[in-house]
């Protein structure tokens, strides 16, 4: 077989799965290393989701219900890339993220915020022949969320992209550029210095629609493809 | 040019299932080729206790042993409508349910066959990287021989056996860590 596999990540790119300040984690990762795995079909092939019928409204998270929604009106963009800077092309990317006031349209979020009936916060589209994707919503809040005396995520779109292969799946969340609640989260600081600064999306005047909306721009990179074939 | 890579983090507890359509707990609609299976994965936390807000993926070949994907480019069947993609969150119980067909099985780049397994993601409030692990089939001749499970210590290599019930249901818990940790690869 000819197969491409895909790069391992380097020391300092993802956070490691144990970080204690962010509570819930060490009840939940694996003490164990993980078993290194040689890339087969298995690890090569994955879901790319292209028969996923998308409706035309679900990258415009204003205009999924009756009106609209309450809060600041913003784009957010960007490209899905590899390390190469290669596009991803037809990825499917899903965002979902809470309302300006901060509260998740979910039966588990009891942050006494109101809701907003006119606010679902979950959005799908597909990015185009360059990687290109774009949704329009509205900026969400910052919540109170019990890790620690007086915690406060900061604002956040949580992000989810498969890439071409199973070895390629990452979920992320895109933070908002010089937050001053960055400094004090253990989620965005469980990912290294140096690496945790590319989870900030960049002010995009350019991209910004005069009279209209402000644009942030979030360029996701995924994994590589070696050089090199398999055995 | 290398671009750093984006980092992963965790879903947390609010996602899927209210806020994103993507879901796929039914991977095989009728006419689709191979044994019809019932899988329940249930995640547990490094004390044994269940995690309810959990989100389980799995992807898999056909019952043929082929992927439905591009890189895939040996000459077997596709089925019309198989993706082998599937999505759930856990439930109250812990328990993230898939209805699919048995897998065949694909080969290894050393050579020989794989035996006939399931591609495992698992994401949790808590989790902060994508844990990645496999489901393959108590009983099955071709474990002993499997260069994956041979990959593992042997006292180990039960985490990754579902079994069958006798409601013909096939089990496998995945354990996040403690003493019945599960065997998560590094993909």
């Amino acid at each position: 077989m000819n197969e491409e596999t895909y790069r391992r990540p380097s020391a300092g790119q993802h956070p490691p799965n144990r970080f204690d300040a962010y509570k819930s984690t060490p009840g939940r990762s694996p003490g164990k290393p993980a078993v290194v795995l040689p890339h087969s079909l298995s690890e090569i092939t994955g879901p790319l989701l292209q028969a996923e019928r998308l409706d035309g409204l679900e990258n415009d998270l204003t205009r999924q219900r009756m009106a609209e929604p309450l809060g600041e009106r913003i784009i957010v963009h960007g490209r899905v890339l590899d390390e190469d800077g290669r596009a991803v092309p037809n990825a499917l990317v899903e965002i979902w993220q809470c309302n300006a006031a901060g509260r998740y349209h979910h039966p588990g979020d009891q942050h006494d915020a109101p809701l907003d009936p006119n606010f679902y916060g979950g959005g799908r589209t597909r990015a185009d022949a360059e990687g290109g994707y774009r949704f329009v919503t509205i900026k969400p809040g910052a919540y109170p969320w019990k890790n620690h005396h007086n915690a406060w995520r900061p604002a956040h779109i949580h992000f989810s992209l498969f890439g071409p292969a199973f070895a390629t799946r990452l979920i992320t969340q895109m933070y908002f550029p010089n937050d001053p609640l960055l400094g004090f989260d253990p989620i965005y600081k469980s990912v290294p210095e140096g690496a945790r600064e590319r989870l900030q999306a960049a002010f995009d005047m350019e991209s910004t629609q005069p009279e209209w909306a402000l644009a942030y721009r979030f360029d996701i990179v995924l994994r590589g493809r070696n050089a090199t074939p398999m055995e | 040019m290398s671009r750093g890579l984006t980092p992963s983090q965790t879903v947390g507890p609010f996602y899927w299932g209210t806020l994103v359509k993507t879901c796929h707990a039914e991977l095989a609609p009728p006419g689709v080729a191979g044994e019809r299976i019932a899988l329940a994965l249930s995640l547990h936390d490094v004390e044994g206790a269940i995690v309810p807000d959990g989100v389980l993926e799995i992807w898999q070949a056909n019952s043929h042993g082929r992927y439905n994907h591009p890189d895939d480019r040996r000459n077997l069947p596709l089925d019309e409508g198989f993706e082998g993609f599937g999505r759930a969150g856990t439930d109250a119980r812990g328990v993230a349910r898939f209805a699919t067909v048995r897998p065949g099985r694909v080969p290894w780049p050393a050579g020989g066959l794989q035996a006939a397994h399931i591609n495992v993601s698992v994401f949790a409030r808590g989790v902060l990287n994508r844990l990645a692990t496999r489901l393959y089939f108590d009983g099955d001749a071709a474990l002993a021989d499997d260069p994956v499970l041979n990959l593992v210590e042997p006292a180990r290599r039960g985490t990754l056996i579902a079994r069958r019930s006798g409601d013909g249901v096939w089990h496998l818990p995945i354990h996040l860590g403690g003493p019945k940790e599960t065997v998560f690869f590094d993909v």
